[in-house]
């Protein structure tokens, strides 16, 4: 679960980490008085959206005065906003954040996250802050610190303080950040989050060091612990189709393709999304059926992958372990006759009671066309893909 | 020979009164494995099917002589069943559970490392020796007493690469699903290390997917340190940026991560990489 950047900076503040003062506003007549508010002569205004590259894509300006922070928020509140990390799929704007105008001298990286390969959380802080972390990483892996530790044994600032004090001199900002680390630390394993980022962490006037911005993401397979987090959620983060699939036990998401699959377990629905590029076609999404899906489960699915009108062919791809080929056959079936699916529909099967389950396929009277390997389901589905869209100009 | 387990194995099921756990200790028991006992809290004294209920590990360990658990907790819970286990001695734990937070995984590996004990997990298929025990939920039959050892992220993609190694008439010696989330209690290294030893393993076949360093940290390993050969198969080369494809731990940030970096890194190590998914069984029989 992502948090807004407004979220996040209430969150921060609850955790005594200095930012700098702004108010967020959802309607934009509230936008000159939220400007005289700030009480400066320039301020940033940020729009509210789930994704990374606002800036670039024109959502994070400097206003000068409350009629320009007005035209910002008239600009951009309940208009869809993208950018280049938004992978095509534009999100609302309900609401901007006005902060104050830092001048800032130094900006440098903090975060706190799970390294996977030591099994334990970890302060990243690096004196380049600003940019790309992976670039740093990249090209500068000695100017990463890196600071393991356990979550019930969390460091003092303390103890973080020499690791990050080397190039500076003095302890007047290098023992701030590492108040700001410990705090950062406490907030990450109090709330379960499995990211905690501020970047930039800035130095601004007066060597006082603050968070400029911020990026929270909590774990969701933790949220049933925290219910004053869950409230926070923002549903648009997952767009309908995903939402939808969620409530029904389904993992889906959305892609640019035009062939529709439907797959048991995550690793082998992307495989499967592969087995569609190397056929040389684009899968339309990622659905994972889960390993004990029901008949209605398959209707549902089927549903949402239809939802999507680029889709001009659907796979599925069962391999029955638990859940028998016979029972998936049935779904498949039951599905297609109730829901009178138009679009070719390729079917590869394999695992417990597979001959079963191609039986029924066969003597269903549908125009199933079931295949035996993934290599060969592939290569229909794409073929079919390609022969439907140019039969079917413009509809479905 | 084999790892990790073998057809004496003495394993009890703890949640082995819930709709999964009773069924799959069913299924476990027809397998072959020596299923000795269950642990559900304030169930002691009953059976599921022929398997005795025990309310503690502790009893069903000292009543069983168990080494091993097979975990079925509801996520919430699995960090203090993880723990109980431990502390009554178990060596090998494979957990079952998905959606376990993962600060409570950071705790439960760090908990299990200290006593020398073992995780296999969380959030995957379990451990089969083929031919002899199945610890965990993945259908036994497209197993066969062969050699070849798996390692896999993964759950109905192992499945497939094992049935494909099965009708290649290659078979398996033991297939370790490590799981898909980001903590877990056995990595790609350690596994390797383990078939590396064991005489009946003649080669290799590690599943990985995006997300994570786990398969580059391995090619490295590899290249240093296996005799035997490795072959890898990696899902997600179509995976978007930035999105969670259902596990956790396959979240692309960046660039690090991604599907194509891995294979890279893995053919530049060394490891014969398979690019298509159906020709995994006849690729491995190629380099046999």
């Amino acid at each position: 679960m992502k948090l807004h950047e407004y979220q996040a900076r209430q969150i921060l503040e609850n955790y005594k980490v200095p930012i700098s003062r702004g108010y967020v506003f959802m309607d934009a007549a509230e936008a000159e008085k939220t400007f005289r508010q700030l009480g400066k002569a320039s301020a940033v205004a940020k729009v509210q959206v789930l994704m990374g590259g606002r800036g670039k894509a024109g959502g994070v300006v400097h206003v000068h005065s409350g009629e320009e922070a007005k035209s910002f928020a008239l600009k951009f509140i309940g208009k869809p906003f993208s950018t280049s990390q938004s992978a095509g799929e534009p999100k609302t704007v309900r609401s901007i954040l006005l902060t104050e105008d830092k001048k800032i001298l130094e900006e440098y990286y903090l975060s706190v996250t799970i390294d996977r390969s030591r099994s334990s959380p970890v302060i990243l802080f690096s004196k380049q802050g600003g940019m790309d972390i992976e670039e740093v990483a990249a090209k500068h892996p000695e100017a990463i610190h890196k600071i393991h530790f356990m979550p019930d044994m969390l460091p003092s600032a303390v103890a973080i303080l020499p690791h990050v004090r080397t190039g500076f001199s003095g302890d007047k900002i290098p023992a701030q950040i590492a108040d700001i680390a410990a705090n950062l630390c406490r907030l990450f394993v109090e709330k379960d989050a499995s990211l905690c980022e501020i970047n930039p962490l800035a130095l601004v006037a007066g060597e006082q060091v603050i968070a400029l911005d911020a990026k929270i993401i909590f774990d969701d397979n933790a949220l049933f612990r925290h219910a004053d987090l869950a409230v926070m959620k923002d549903p648009e983060e997952e767009d309908e189709r995903e939402r939808k699939a969620k409530q029904l036990g389904l993992s889906y998401v959305s892609m640019n393709g035009n062939v529709g699959c439907l797959v048991n377990g995550a690793g082998l629905a992307m495989a499967t999304m592969d087995m569609i590029k190397l056929a040389g076609g684009e899968p339309a999404n990622f659905l994972d059926v889960g390993g004990g899906a029901t008949a209605e489960m398959v209707r549902e699915a089927f549903k949402i992958i239809l939802q999507d009108e680029r889709v001009t062919t659907i796979l599925v791809n069962i391999f029955g372990g638990i859940m028998k080929c016979d029972v998936i056959a049935e779904g498949v079936i039951e599905a297609s006759r109730e829901i009178k699916i138009q679009v070719p529909l390729v079917v590869r099967l394999e695992g417990t009671n597979v001959e079963k389950g191609r039986d029924l396929l066969k003597n269903s009277g549908l125009r199933i066309i079931s295949c035996q390997t993934i290599d060969e389901a592939a290569a229909r589905a794409v073929e079919e893909a390609k022969a439907y869209r140019s039969s079917h100009v413009g509809s479905r | 020979m084999s790892v990790l387990v073998n057809k004496d194995t003495k394993v009890i099921v703890q949640g082995v009164t819930g709709k999964a756990g009773s069924f799959h200790a069913q299924k476990c028991l027809e397998y072959g494995t020596k299923i000795v006992g269950g642990v559900t809290p304030k169930k002691g004294g009953t059976f599921v099917g022929t398997i005795p209920v025990f309310d503690t590990v502790k009893e069903a360990v000292a009543k069983t002589g168990a080494t091993a658990s097979m975990i079925y907790v509801p996520a919430p819970f699995a960090l203090s069943a993880i723990r109980e286990a431990v502390d009554a001695g178990i060596k090998l734990l494979v957990c079952i559970t998905e959606g376990i937070p993962t600060l409570d995984m950071v705790r439960a590996v760090d908990y299990a490392k200290m006593a020398g004990s073992r995780i296999i997990g969380p959030n995957c298929p379990g451990i089969v020796t083929s031919g002899e025990s199945k610890i965990g939920i993945m259908p036994g039959y497209i197993h066969q007493k062969g050699k070849v050892g798996v390692i896999s992220r993964s759950g109905t993609l192992t499945y497939e690469a094992v049935w494909q190694l099965t009708q290649a008439g290659l078979g398996q010696t033991t297939c370790i699903g490590i799981g898909g989330d980001p903590v877990i209690g056995t990595g790609f290294i350690e596994a390797l290390q383990m078939f590396e030893k064991d005489p009946e393993t003649q080669a290799v076949l590690m599943i990985g997917e995006i997300g994570g360093s786990q398969e580059e940290e391995a090619a490295e390993f590899i290249q240093k340190n296996m005799k035997k050969k490795v072959a890898a198969f990696i899902a997600g080369i179509t995976a978007p940026v930035g999105k969670r494809m259902g596990h956790a731990g396959a979240i692309i940030s960046g660039h690090s991560g991604s599907a194509q970096e891995k294979i890279k890194t893995l053919e530049s190590r060394g490891v014969r990489v398979v690019k298509n998914l159906s020709e995994i069984g006849a690729t491995m029989r190629e380099m046999l």
